[in-house]
């Protein structure tokens, strides 16, 4: 028997093999395609919709654009810790940090608050309100659709009166639920001092 | 007639302590001078106020109307004069304010006009009217679910696409320390017969089964006494059902007497169940039959810091504090009481609540009675809580879950199907206060559920908002685009013209016509040097922009008299 | 005025960590006993000695923790962890092997894991093993011999003590191997049959092993009943045992029999006290059935095949690798759910 035919022997089961595991791999492409959204509209999805800026770009989609692209994941204050811990989990990178320079993470939801006896009607906040939260006309009180506002507070700045507050979201019997149970014991010594603000 | 009886998975055996409070018949407290009554008493809708301050109002008189389906009508317990519609805490373990009416009693009790069903209709029986007319009955005298839910009595009777095989009424009240039902079933059995046969008519069922369990065999006795006397619908059977808690739970109820289970997102009226507390159907009787509103209930008062512990009818809306002060209680320290019974039951945050549709029991409690909970401990997965969870949940994957926060997993393994029953917490060896973490997950997925709703929506509403930004920018454009168009057109006719024109017409009206222009434009450049100037002076950073507007304007002034020179130089050359 | 204000349920059945570990502890009893009766006072000092070392080592990590030292000595699991390390080391196993093994044991595969619950391998048998894969020697050949065995007093309590505390290897006569060990030379050198097998174990119930072996399930009887813990892990491994035992195992000449694989080594002990432990076993009742007959065909195979007399250890800890994905697998059928849950939650 000739080398070759040994050679020859030798590659058909071969190429029957990579012949084979081609078609399966490529049945796999088919048939388990995954339909994925394209990553900035998973990492819009992430981001809270308040279309504040305060990352700098002019709403949330931009920055998830922006983050695709590969700015850094820290520039959302009202998105906070866990929008931040929820974009690194999705690209498979280190949480940081939030970037203190575009702001803090506030502890309670804010809702603007236009105190309707002093607006004089510019209309100004309402074209700042970048998820046309106000309602109003030219010369006419202006007033706040409380469940639409985001708490983006874009519409304080532009007021010539001031009569914009940003006031907390209080709690009401129907979204009041039970604490989680607190137990130093549970917390390990490092976590303890973080939580409680004095070392143990 | 015998029924198999199915049997739940898990369940428990907490001492009953039921005993102290049935030595005494079921009792009324004196009349309290002020009755607070909060719009919400019910699951659902809160009721809105129809009466002012200052509006005297007769008992019996619908003070908040009912706000769609799912909700119920508030009555006025006695008559008074109302003193005041303002926040105040009630009987919710939050401590939050909510809207409350308070009456002033005024001691005369004077009803308001009540007439009963019949009268009403002018009817002699059930079957004559329509059920709607009935249910309307029952909604309007503001009956919701008196078993601790609240749930709108004649919301669950309306018809739906299922037909009802069976009617339950729940007289289980597996809980312990709470006898309000079981006092109700051995003083009032007739009513609670009478109440069960209105809604097994209303129901449409074929069989009505009314289940105690077997700890209460007086109030057993009491509804088969009744059941012969009263000689009503054969298809009304008493079932004895063993002492296991929760037998009392819906969910577990329907499954001990049908075997079937309710679907996870699904209501008893899927699989043709309709359940019904005991003390509902009492209050349904009373209000078919007598005309009354749900005023009053049962309320048990019980725990060693209770010197007369027993059962009271007591009216809606009286001051916690009024019905201690009638029952003995003796304040503790550290102060505890908890509205429902030891398993179920929330401690109340603050002392002058009302008692409201759903107070089944006020629990004082000692400490040596029920001691307070010590120091949690690790879980060592012993599996107590596996054994004991009558939902077939895995109660301590649950707390791991809700304790890591992964929220996923959690309803992943199905967190949403506890019903917070208290079994788990019951028998873990650990101590952990289980059902509290899983009701602070739920919470927090319901919370980031709305979040996510709601950024949804702010998400939408910025993407239109853009567009619409975009639409008007691009129309704007399209309206310049349209414009300068016409503009161009029209200049290109005009020049077409002036050439015309200017090949015809004489070159002395063309001097004339650039002298005039001349005038023109000179006018132009003094008034651009004047605004250019007063920029200057004014030091501002447009004075560059008007220096070279000037400059053009000159350029302009030159050519035309250039032109001029060049016309009258051909002039010169024709003459 | 505020009252006080706590989440429901507000009673509890009184029950408490500390008395599911000592229920356990006092289950033991009954085979302590019988060890110490036929095999002398060795198991009773390594059970002192461990007790000592573990609450020493679980008090020295708990400080340096920064966690409460007394709350958590008090909830027993260290003593637990060190009676089931006295029980199931040789009775002449010298005293350093014994802290060792203990001290892995807290420190590495409790403490360090966060401590109690929090462990995912049963911390006694990782102790075990770390001892037996490192000291072969010293485990294999400690074993006391009982009278029946050896035809020799046992040794007095000085003489155990003396030989745990000075490491010196005990005379052949007092000592040996366990009769699984035993069993197993005597195949590969091809020399058994019925008649030896009488000869070597001085026939049925003779030799204390079995005794002892009877004993732990009496306790774990006793567990069962006051419902420490359930059947399923228990019944699955000694079912899942036999089977293997009188599948593969029927020639007596060439495998060790069905008796003594259930009635001698660790088999007991391992099925009612060490498999079933809750930290780190499987916790879904049909979790629990394939956690145990998986514990219960390591055995088999491990005993069989492997080189080391006695196997529950290995397959305990094997298994412990596999509880969190069995468990997830077996979650039961909620209550209104047509289909169990399986797995994990599928990512959105």
């Amino acid at each position: 028997m000739s080398m070759l035919w040994i050679l020859l022997l030798a590659a058909i089961p071969l190429v029957i093999l990579a012949m084979f595991s081609g078609a399966l791999l490529g049945f796999a492409e088919v048939r388990f395609k995954v339909e994925g959204n394209p990553i900035a509209d998973q990492l819009n999805d992430i981001l809270p919709q308040t279309q504040c800026g305060q990352c700098g770009y002019p709403g949330c989609r931009p920055y998830a654009e922006a983050i695709a692209a590969g700015e850094k994941i820290n520039k959302c204050p009202p998105g906070g810790e866990s929008t931040i811990a929820a974009i690194a989990d999705l690209l498979g990178v280190e949480p940081e940090p939030l970037d203190a320079e575009h702001g803090v993470e506030d502890d309670v939801p804010l809702v603007a608050f236009i105190r309707e006896e002093e607006c004089i009607g510019c209309t100004k906040c309402i074209q700042a309100c970048p998820v046309d939260a106000i309602v109003g006309a030219a010369k006419q009180m202006h007033t706040v659709i409380s469940d639409e506002c985001t708490g983006c507070d874009l519409c304080v700045e532009p007021c010539p009166v001031d009569c914009i507050d940003m006031i907390p979201v209080e709690t009401t019997i129907n979204d009041w639920f039970w604490q989680a149970p607190s137990n130093n014991l549970e917390l390990i010594a490092t976590d303890r001092q973080t939580v409680t603000g004095e070392p143990s | 007639m015998n029924l198999t009886l199915h049997r739940f998975h898990g369940g428990i055996h907490p001492a009953q302590n039921k005993e102290q409070s049935t030595h005494q018949p079921i009792k009324s407290i004196p009349l309290p001078s002020q009755l607070i009554l909060p719009v919400r008493q019910h699951s659902g809708t809160p009721a809105k106020p129809i009466v002012s301050v200052g509006d005297s109002v007769l008992k019996g008189q619908v003070i908040a109307e009912a706000v769609g389906h799912r909700s119920v009508p508030i009555h006025a317990p006695s008559s008074g004069v109302v003193s005041a519609i303002e926040d105040r805490t009630t009987s919710h373990p939050s401590g939050l304010p909510e809207l409350c009416i308070i009456i002033d009693t005024d001691g005369l009790e004077q009803w308001c006009e009540h007439p009963n069903l019949f009268n009403k209709t002018d009817c002699q029986s059930l079957s004559d009217l329509p059920n709607e007319e009935i249910l309307e009955h029952i909604q309007n005298s503001g009956i919701a679910g008196l078993g601790g839910a609240g749930f709108p009595t004649a919301l669950k009777l309306y018809k739906t696409k299922h037909h009802t095989h069976t009617l339950i009424i729940n007289g289980a009240e597996c809980e312990p320390y709470i006898t309000a039902d079981d006092m109700l079933m051995r003083e009032r059995a007739d009513h609670v017969i009478q109440g069960a046969q209105i809604l097994l008519h209303l129901s449409e069922a074929k069989r009505c089964l009314i289940a105690v369990e077997d700890n209460k065999p007086e109030a057993i006795r009491a509804l088969h006494e009744s059941l012969q006397v009263l000689k009503v619908n054969p298809a009304i059977q008493i079932v004895s059902i063993p002492t296991v808690y929760p037998s009392g739970g819906e969910k577990q109820l329907i499954k001990i007497l049908t075997g079937e289970e309710v679907p996870t997102d699904g209501i008893p009226a899927d699989i043709g169940v309709i359940c019904q507390n005991v003390g509902t159907a009492a209050a349904v009787y009373r209000a078919v039959y007598f005309g009354e509103p749900l005023i009053s209930r049962i309320t048990t008062a019980t725990g060693d810091a209770i010197k007369q512990p027993g059962n009271y009818e007591v009216l809606i809306g009286t001051p916690l504090p009024h019905f201690l002060e009638h029952t003995g209680y003796i304040a503790q320290q550290p102060e505890r009481i908890i509205a429902g019974g030891s398993l179920m039951g929330f401690t109340l945050p603050e002392l002058n609540v009302p008692l409201i549709k759903t107070s089944n029991c006020i629990l004082a409690p000692t400490t040596s009675e029920l001691p307070l909970n010590d120091l949690a401990m690790e879980c060592i997965r012993c599996g107590q809580c596996v054994s004991a969870c009558p939902q077939g949940l895995l109660p301590h994957q649950l707390y791991w879950f809700s304790k890591a926060q992964d929220h996923e997993k959690a309803e992943q393994h199905n967190i949403f199907d506890c019903i917070e029953c208290g079994a788990c917490s019951f028998v873990c060896p650990s101590h952990i206060p289980l059902v509290q973490y899983y009701r602070h997950t739920k919470g927090e997925i319901r919370t980031e559920r709305l979040a996510q709703q709601k950024s949804e929506i702010a998400r939408q509403r910025y993407e239109n908002r853009n567009e619409r930004l975009a639409r008007i920018e691009a129309e704007r454009a399209a309206a310049r685009e349209a414009r300068a168009k016409a503009k161009a057109e029209a200049d290109a006719l005009r020049e077409k013209q002036e050439a015309e024109a200017a090949a015809t017409a004489s070159p002395d009206s063309q001097i004339e016509d650039l002298e005039r222009k001349i005038l023109a434009q000179q006018d132009r450049v003094t008034k651009a040097q004047k605004s250019h100037q007063a920029a200057q002076e004014a030091n501002l950073d447009t004075a560059d922009i008007l220096f070279k507007a000037v400059e053009k304007q000159q350029t302009k002034l030159q050519q035309l008299e250039q032109e001029l020179i060049a016309l009258r130089n051909n002039v010169t050359q024709e003459n | 005025m505020a009252l006080l204000t706590i989440s429901s349920p507000h009673t509890h059945n009184n029950n408490s960590t500390t008395k599911v570990m000592l229920t356990v502890a006092l289950a033991t009893l009954p085979g302590l006993f019988v060890l110490t009766g036929f095999f002398g006072w060795g198991t009773l000092i390594n059970i002192a000695l461990a007790s000592v070392t573990a609450l020493a080592f679980e008090a020295a990590t708990l400080k340096l923790r920064q966690r409460p030292v007394s709350f958590y000595l008090k909830d027993g699991s260290a003593l637990l962890t060190a009676l089931l390390l006295g029980l199931a080391l040789p009775p002449f196993t010298p005293y350093w092997v014994t802290i060792v093994a203990v001290g892995f044991a807290i420190v590495f595969a409790k403490q360090l894991y966060g401590g109690l619950g929090q462990n995912p391998f049963n911390p006694a048998m990782a102790g075990y093993a770390l001892v037996l894969v490192s000291f072969p020697v010293q485990l294999t050949t400690t074993w006391a011999l009982s009278t029946q065995m050896s035809g020799q007093e046992v040794l007095s309590f000085a003489e155990t003590a003396s030989a745990i505390f000075t490491g010196l290897p005990v005379a052949d006569a007092y000592s040996g191997a366990t009769p699984l060990d035993v069993y197993k030379n005597l195949i590969s050198s091809g020399t058994t049959d019925s008649a030896a097998n009488q000869n070597t174990f001085n026939g049925w119930l003779n030799g204390g092993w079995e005794w002892a072996n009877l004993a732990f399930l009496a306790g774990g009887l006793f567990l069962l009943y006051k419902r420490i813990i359930t059947w399923h892990i228990p019944v699955s491994m000694l079912i899942a045992l036999s089977l293997c035992s009188l599948i593969i195992g029927w020639d007596q000449d060439l495998y060790t029999p069905l008796s003594l694989h259930l009635l001698s080594g660790a088999t007991m002990l391992g099925a009612f006290y060490i498999a079933t432990d809750p930290a780190s076993a499987s916790t879904t009742p049909r979790g629990k059935i394939i956690y145990g007959a998986g514990v219960g065909v390591l055995l088999y195979v491990i005993r069989t095949w492997g080189t080391y007399p006695d196997a529950v250890a290995f397959a305990v800890l094997l298994m412990n690798f596999a509880a969190p994905l069995i468990d997830s697998w077996t979650q039961p059928r909620t209550y209104g759910h047509k289909k169990a849950k399986r797995g994990l939650p599928k990512a959105n």
